[in-house]
């Protein structure tokens, strides 16, 4: 399980188009009816190129997991924090190539005693120009 | 709100958003990509030792996304956002959003938040810190 040698283990890149259908369901979902996320001339008429994308929306990205994730039993493993930064909105027509990097792997004594693996994920999503948008970090625990 | 409505130390209005139902969900699951079934399907969370489906942690992350736009509004971002999920959240609950100002500073216009989505008993289901980024 705290096998570290897997540290540093990076996903292939891929490749999402932002799509403005996707935006909107996304928003819908949540039930959020900022007008950014659904309505194109509002959003231009703020400077944007198009729909924005809620601050949440890099969870459609399901990027490929390292095969040491891959291996963990699913009712044993929980989310247990997320982190996104940007350093601008995604709005609707990025393409961002992203790519993942397992970048730690620790252990912890459970507060009901008993070990808990904790695997952090970082996702770094660039647009075509290789600027970064945005970051996403994910811990989960493995209990 | 604009630049100089925010205080630190200033607490917001809490945002309340309606109750969660099995299809808002489905509808979560089918957006995100994110089929996990113990979120949808009864038998499965059952099977999982859990008493029913429960909502995905990133709805609730989601809403304070929500909050935090609308706090935003025009004038920025929400350039970080970031939580912990420290509780369960099930079909039926009411998920009320908080965002208290933690820090402001004035040459990289940014603000920070402490947040937290909390159940009718005030129970933290997700609690964490954000920045608004605000334009120049």
């Amino acid at each position: 399980m705290i096998d570290r040698s897997q540290i540093g283990s990076r996903s292939e890149v891929r490749e999402f188009e932002v799509e403005k259908g996707a935006i909107r369901a996304f928003a819908n979902a949540i039930g959020d009816d900022n007008p950014l996320y659904h309505d194109e001339a509002y959003a231009r008429a703020r400077g944007f190129a198009s729909l924005v994308a809620p601050p949440t929306f890099p969870a459609t990205f399901r990027m490929p997991k390292p095969p040491v994730l891959e291996s963990l039993e699913l009712r044993r493993t929980l989310h247990g924090e997320q982190e996104f930064t940007y350093t601008r909105p995604i709005v609707a027509g990025d393409i961002l190539r992203c790519v993942n990097v397992l970048t730690d792997i620790y252990e912890r004594e459970g507060k009901q005693g008993g070990k808990m693996v904790f695997f952090i994920l970082e996702t770094r999503g660039e647009d075509l120009e290789g600027n970064l948008v945005f970051t996403s970090k994910t811990t989960i625990i493995y209990r | 709100m604009k630049w100089h409505e925010l205080r630190v130390g200033q607490e917001l209005e809490p945002f309340v958003k309606p109750p969660i139902d099995k299809v808002q969900l489905v509808k979560y699951a089918g957006a995100s990509g994110d089929f996990n079934l113990i979120h949808t399907d009864e038998e499965t969370a059952k099977k999982s030792g859990l008493p029913g489906v429960i909502a995905h942690g990133m709805l609730s992350m989601g809403f304070l996304g929500q909050m935090l736009a609308q706090i935003a509004g025009d004038d920025g971002f929400v350039s970080r956002l970031q939580v912990r999920f420290t509780g369960m959240v099930f079909p039926g609950d009411v998920i009320t959003c908080k965002a208290k100002v933690t820090a402001k500073d004035e040459d990289k216009r940014t603000v920070d938040f402490f947040v937290a989505a909390e159940k009718e008993n005030g129970q933290p289901a997700t609690v964490g810190s954000a920045t608004i980024q605000f334009y120049k």
